[in-house]
């Protein structure tokens, strides 16, 4: 039905956008637009009518269908998991791979669905037609010589872009949308304090819907704890060697020097984090904890260490090309001021381009940890589901993504308080990474501007 | 802020006769290249001692090259490349067992845009001393860092804000700043690269006059796009032209009776 | 003044600077140090990445396969009935491929015996007969030679990661009490007592009776092989594993005590498994050849079987639906932002918006995936089509980013000549702006798309972790994406797995490395310097 109706469309757009063309060449004097303008605003007077009533009409009509054939088939639809039980049901039977003899109420309801089905597709194509032949006459009956076509059709071009460029707004809003709602309603369930300040976090005993607030178990502290630790041990790696490593590659390497490190930084940039992940849980893992029982330590297989030491190494780039551009920021004249004074280039560097960049180089930190704290993927395959309220980085810990992951993960019922936890997990991990990416760019960009 | 405003004349010119005598730096034959640029052809030039030596010429004629070869601050582009002989007190530059932070520490710099560091006045003045070790206690730091800016006549104006950044001075005051902070590791010879280029008429007389002070304790030498700037500040002027040295001598000879006829026609606005 | 200013300023500097040079360039050297130390640690790291990752995918790229000749008589079918392809296609291929292994060993015949040995080929072995004989069914009665895949455990010993194999030839005549079943060795040297002193070295614990905890000794002679369970003084008792050809004695040289090196109770293949398996390769019956398989199936349950093409064929699914969203959307928002918005605080929002998103972690975008699309709009789950819906609002600040970029670099002058012969705005940008600014676009879409395919998270949480071993035909089908198919292997227990998740990530990898060098060579080559 759809790819018909888009046909007609297409057909449609096509032949109005020849007669537009045709009478607007055809016409006497001079015209305001050329004639291609004239043909492609009589097009989009057909296009965007028929094109907002397939996008109304497709989804009201299907759930008038649906909601239809549900009631004969006797079934409850606000129930979900039954009303998509059933419409599976039906659409078999539709395509005749039902298994087994199809019930009378069944087959009443296929009767319906089938029946409407066919009216309401007759519906939507006449509609488009008459809308379409209505945008037709609409744009034709305007071309006139002075008619400024061009002008309507640019129009509705920057309106185009514009809705582009909003389109960021409305993942944000999005974002925050699915996140908040839920939120809410897992707050009705759960205290936020229990919430806020719980030194216990077991959701998979979780609380049944009969048993509310019976349980005191999705307390974030040990998630925290966990988080913390693992990127604290990923900045303590990454923040010393992508620091290091970006004063290098700006203050000493040659030219040649750059073209060959520059993309090694790149390459381990750009490995996806589900290869580090495996990395870490397959290789880094089992050596940390062979050489700590050599040592005589007792490292558990899921060390928050080799989650941290992983998750900075894939820091590093992310640390060293944010830092590598905040140095180079720093004007050469500062440079050249200090070393005509005699000071050595590390003297220049550390008491003249790094306090220069400090702010660039914080918020560089940040974003960073803004990064570490939302990685999932290595977290998730080399740390631990336990949550353990604990600092000791030889032990297992979770984290605010692997909990999310994990609850999400797989069949879940949409109310309970587990599944709600983990969007509640979501929406503090969301504000934290946005609230350090928020400070952070202010402070970039108050920095670029004060060296412009 | 008052300001003594009429521009001070470089007077004493009786003595400058026997400034060659006893060159501070000697020049021999220096070309510099940029990658396959020839900046500099083959410069000979002798500086005298406690004077002030301006450069001139037509911007790109290589006289800031060959002010930035004496301290060896072409060492930080990567593509340049240095040949000849430069002397100072007898003592080859660009020998390789020569260090260039000693020498940086002798030749000190001022640039054309005034570049204070991001740290408060007093940090600012006593960069130096500090990275060099020169002062051995807090007072002594406090001593040297009062005498350069008083010496740089900036102390009246900073003396209650020395905590303040120096990038919250005025043109003038950061101008005079950096030579602060250059004088206060006490080194022989200045360089100043167009110094006055960035500055307003009123800070511009105020850094001409404080040359004029400067040249009883250091060699100065200046870059400078206004002849009358080498005019009032200089003993001795030399003329640059397409990375050549024209002509050299003491400032009245150059502007009243050049022998070369590219720095007549210059002198007198032909171009440049 | 203190006295330290006394003396000649000149002097007293140049001998500060002197006493204290030495120091600072160790300093400076240190500093410097530090430096490379840290590019050389990430330079490293990468190597070792890589290279472990290679180390471990690389043996999954070769496959062992038996050569049989196997007689296609199906007891179920004759040549009348194989007219009917559905019969065709039910019948049971595999019991010929068991029975051509088992032609091999006729001496095993005790039930257990019979399904070790069964255990040793794939149970996929006889997917390729299948579809031969399928394809044309007059080949049944005929006799086809085929190559059957080995199992999983056999795979691994092939590869190495069984035992490895000590022989050495007896010093003296040794007999045996007969051909088959357990026997008693008697020898007129010392081998065997030499041999457990030297072992007794390393395995304090092995007596006279052989476990599982000590190497396994076995008797190669007359053909056949002994397995031997225990060393008392003169007599040596064993277990026949290949039946010998007579039961005479062995002169000094014509028989040989091999030792499979790790104990038995450390590896998968135990000893009778691997004394047939070094038969079969003895025979030259087993074959080494690139794993196609990998490439052209499905995901399986069996290590062995399971391979890429239902994840390759989601990520491009994917990929294609991320593509078609995002490089228009991503370059119209970036001409509206760089052309035609004005400076105002909406503007500021949708630019301040970008940026943040481009810095939002991954995973919240999954949420945002599974609260919007699945469960407001009831799209499918686990569909390439969702998927590609919420990579391409992953990756669509870097494109906006990357258009930007583009743009803003194609000169003013441009545009400015463009609008000097009467152009409209729009005309100028679309018709002079956008075109150059184009190789800049697609170098950063590309990178975008490298970004999309690598990213994990987020399709987690919609649900792309279902096992389809059917490629999706269309967007809206369940599927799986190389990355998330890495994470799904990663997480099996089984060892085989681990080769093949490794090999995954090299595809994956070798795939990004493409689309990256791709971007690069665009990037220099289109290159213009204004």
């Amino acid at each position: 039905m759809v790819s018909i109706y888009l046909i007609l469309l297409a057909v449609l757009v096509v032949v109005g956008f020849l007669f537009g063309r045709a009478r607007a060449a055809a016409s006497a004097g001079i015209t305001h637009s050329r004639p291609n303008y004239h043909g492609a605003f009589v097009a989009l007077g057909i296009f965007v009518p028929m094109l907002l009533l397939l996008a109304a009409g497709l989804p009201m009509g299907r759930s008038f269908v649906e909601s239809q054939a549900l009631a004969a088939y006797d079934v409850n639809a606000t129930e979900g998991l039954r009303r998509s039980a059933a419409l599976r049901d039906i659409n078999a039977v539709l395509q005749n791979r039902y298994a087994g003899e199809p019930t009378e109420a069944l087959r009443r309801a296929v009767q319906t669905y089938s029946s409407l089905n066919w009216i309401v597709n007759a519906a939507l194509l006449a509609g488009g037609l008459l809308i379409g032949l209505l945008g037709f006459y609409f744009g034709y009956s305007r071309i006139a010589p002075a008619f400024r076509a061009r002008t309507q059709v640019e129009r509705f071009i920057r309106i185009v872009l514009l809705a582009s460029a909003g389109v960021a707004i409305l993942t944000t809003v999005g974002i925050v949308f699915s996140v908040v709602f839920e939120t809410i309603r897992f707050f009705q369930q759960v205290s936020p304090l229990d919430f806020l300040l719980g030194t216990q976090w077991s959701p998979q005993t979780a609380i049944r819907a009969d048993q509310e607030g019976s349980s005191g178990a999705f307390g974030i502290v040990p998630l925290v704890a966990g988080t913390l630790l693992i990127t604290t041990i990923a900045m303590l790696i990454a923040g010393p060697i992508g620091l290091f490593a970006a004063i290098y590659m700006a203050e000493y390497a040659t030219p040649r020097f750059r073209a060959w490190v520059k993309p090694v930084l790149e390459i381990l940039a750009g490995v996806p984090t589900v290869v580090l992940g495996f990395f870490a849980a397959l290789t880094v893992a089992p050596s940390i904890r062979g050489w700590g029982e050599a040592f005589g330590l007792n490292v558990a297989s899921e060390s928050a260490l080799a989650a941290g030491i992983v998750m900075g190494m894939m820091i590093i780039p992310f640390v060293s090309s944010l830092s590598d551009d905040v140095i180079n920021a720093v004007p050469q004249s500062l440079r050249d001021g200090s070393l005509a004074m005699g000071s050595t280039k590390s003297e220049t560097v550390r008491k003249v381009v790094l306090p220069a960049a400090l702010p660039g180089i914080v918020s560089a930190f940040m974003l960073a940890i803004s990064r570490a704290v939302g990685e999932t993927m290595i977290v998730v395959m080399a740390a631990g589901l336990a949550a353990n309220l604990t600092f000791n980085p030889l032990e297992a810990v979770t984290t605010f993504t692997v909990q999310i992951k994990t609850i999400l993960v797989g069949d879940q019922e949409f109310d309970s308080a587990k599944t709600l936890a983990a969007f509640a997990l979501g929406f503090v991990l969301f504000f934290f990474t946005l609230t350090l990416n928020v400070i952070a760019l202010q402070i970039v960009k108050r920095y670029r501007e004060q060296y412009d | 802020m008052e300001m003594i405003v009429n521009p001070p004349q470089a007077l004493s010119r009786a003595k400058d006769v026997d400034l060659m005598q006893t060159p501070k730096i000697v020049a021999r034959n220096v070309n510099v290249h940029y990658g396959d640029k020839h900046a500099l052809k083959d410069v000979s030039v002798d500086i005298g001692e406690k004077s002030v030596t301006a450069f001139i010429g037509p911007s790109g004629c290589g006289k800031s090259t060959f002010l930035r070869c004496i301290n060896r601050m072409n060492d930080t582009i990567p593509s340049a490349k240095v040949t000849g002989e430069i002397l100072i007190d007898k003592d080859d530059i660009y020998d390789p067992s020569l260090d260039v932070v000693q020498l940086r520490a002798r030749v000190g710099m001022v640039f054309q845009k005034p570049n204070p560091f991001p740290k408060s006045i007093f940090e600012n003045v006593a960069y130096g001393p500090r990275i060099h070790g020169l002062a051995g206690s807090k007072t002594e730091l406090e001593e040297i860092v009062h005498r350069s800016l008083k010496r740089a006549g900036l102390w009246e104006e900073v003396k209650d804000r020395l905590g303040d950044s120096g990038t919250g001075l005025s043109g003038g005051q950061q101008q005079r700043l950096c030579i602060a902070r250059a004088i206060a590791v006490s080194p022989e010879i200045i360089l100043m690269d167009e110094p006055c280029s960035a500055l307003d008429p009123i800070a511009t007389a105020r850094i001409e006059e404080l040359i004029d002070e400067l040249r009883e304790n250091f060699t100065i030498i200046i870059v400078t796009h206004s002849m009358q700037q080498a005019a009032r500040v200089s003993q001795r002027t030399a003329f640059f032209h397409l990375g050549v040295l024209v002509e050299e001598g003491t400032t009245e000879t150059i502007f009243t009776n050049p022998t070369e006829r590219r720095t007549q026609d210059y002198i007198t606005g032909r171009f440049g | 003044m203190t006295k330290a200013i006394i003396g000649s300023p000149e002097t007293r500097l140049r001998d500060a600077v002197k006493r204290r040079i030495a120091a600072r360039y160790r300093a400076e050297f240190r500093f410097r140090l530090y430096g490379m130390i840290a590019i050389a640690l990430t330079a490293l790291f990468l190597l070792i990445v890589l290279v472990d990752i290679l180390l471990k995918g690389l043996p999954a790229f070769t496959v062992h396969q038996f050569r049989f000749d196997v007689p296609v008589v199906l007891a179920d079918i004759d040549p009348a009935k194989a007219k009917d392809p559905e019969v065709l296609r039910g019948a049971d291929y595999q019991a010929l491929v068991r029975d051509a292994l088992r032609s091999h060993f006729p001496e095993v015949k005790d039930r257990v015996g019979r399904r070790r040995l069964d255990g040793l080929i794939s149970s996929g072995a006889s997917d390729t007969l299948r579809h031969q004989v399928v394809a044309d069914p007059s080949l049944v009665g005929k006799t086809l030679s085929i190559a059957a895949l080995v199992s999983a455990d056999a795979e691994l010993y092939f590869k190495g990661t069984g035992t490895a194999i000590d022989r050495k030839p007896g010093a003296s005549t040794i007999s045996v009490s007969g051909q088959e079943g357990p026997v008693t060795l008697s020898t007129s040297g010392s081998d065997f007592s030499e041999w457990a002193k030297a072992y007794r070295q390393r395995y304090a614990k092995l007596g006279e009776k052989l476990d599982a905890e000590v190497p396994s000794l076995l008797v190669a002679l007359n053909g056949g092989l002994v397995k031997v369970n225990e060393i008392s003084a003169g007599n040596i008792s064993g277990e026949v594993l290949l039946p010998l050809k007579s039961a005479g004695d062995a002169q000094a040289g014509a028989w040989q005590l091999v030792t499979y090196l790790t104990p038995e109770s450390n590896r998968r293949v135990k000893d009778r498994e691997v004394a047939w398996l070094e038969a079969l390769r003895a025979k030259g019956i087993v074959e080494r050849s690139f794993n196609w398989r990998f490439f052209t199936s499905g995901d399986s349950r069996e290590a062995e079987l399971a391979g890429i093409r239902g994840a390759l064929v989601g990520s491009a699914l994917t990929l294609l639906v991320t593509l078609l969203i995002c490089l228009p959307l991503g370059v119209a928002a970036a001409i509206y932002l760089e052309e035609f918005a004005p400076k105002n605080r909406a503007t500021e929002l949708i630019e301040v918006n970008i940026n943040n998103l481009a810095a939002v972690p991954s995973i919240v975008f999954g949420l945002l995936g599974l609260a919007v699309f699945l469960n407001f709009f009831g799209l499918p789950r686990s569909a390439p089509l969702v998927g590609g819906l919420v990579l391409a609002l992953l990756v669509l600040p870097t494109i906006i980013i990357a258009s930007r970029a583009a743009l803003k670099a194609v000169p003013p002058s441009i545009k400015e000549a463009a609008l000097g012969v009467g152009a409209s705005h729009q005309q100028a940008v679309f018709h002079h702006v956008l075109p150059l600014a184009m190789p800049g676009i697609l170098t950063g879409t590309i990178i975008g798309m490298a970004h999309a395919l690598g990213e994990t998270a987020p399709l987690l949480m919609i649900g792309m972790v279902a096992f389809i071993v059917a490629p999706a035909t269309s967007v809206t089908d369940a599927a799986t994406v190389l990355p998330v198919q890495i994470y799904l292997w990663s997480d099996l227990p089984e060892i085989g797995f681990q080769a093949k998740t490794a090999a995954a990530i090299i595809v994956l990898l070798i795939f990004l490395f493409v689309m990256n060098g791709a971007a690069i060579y665009l990037r220099k080559k289109f290159e213009r310097r204004w």
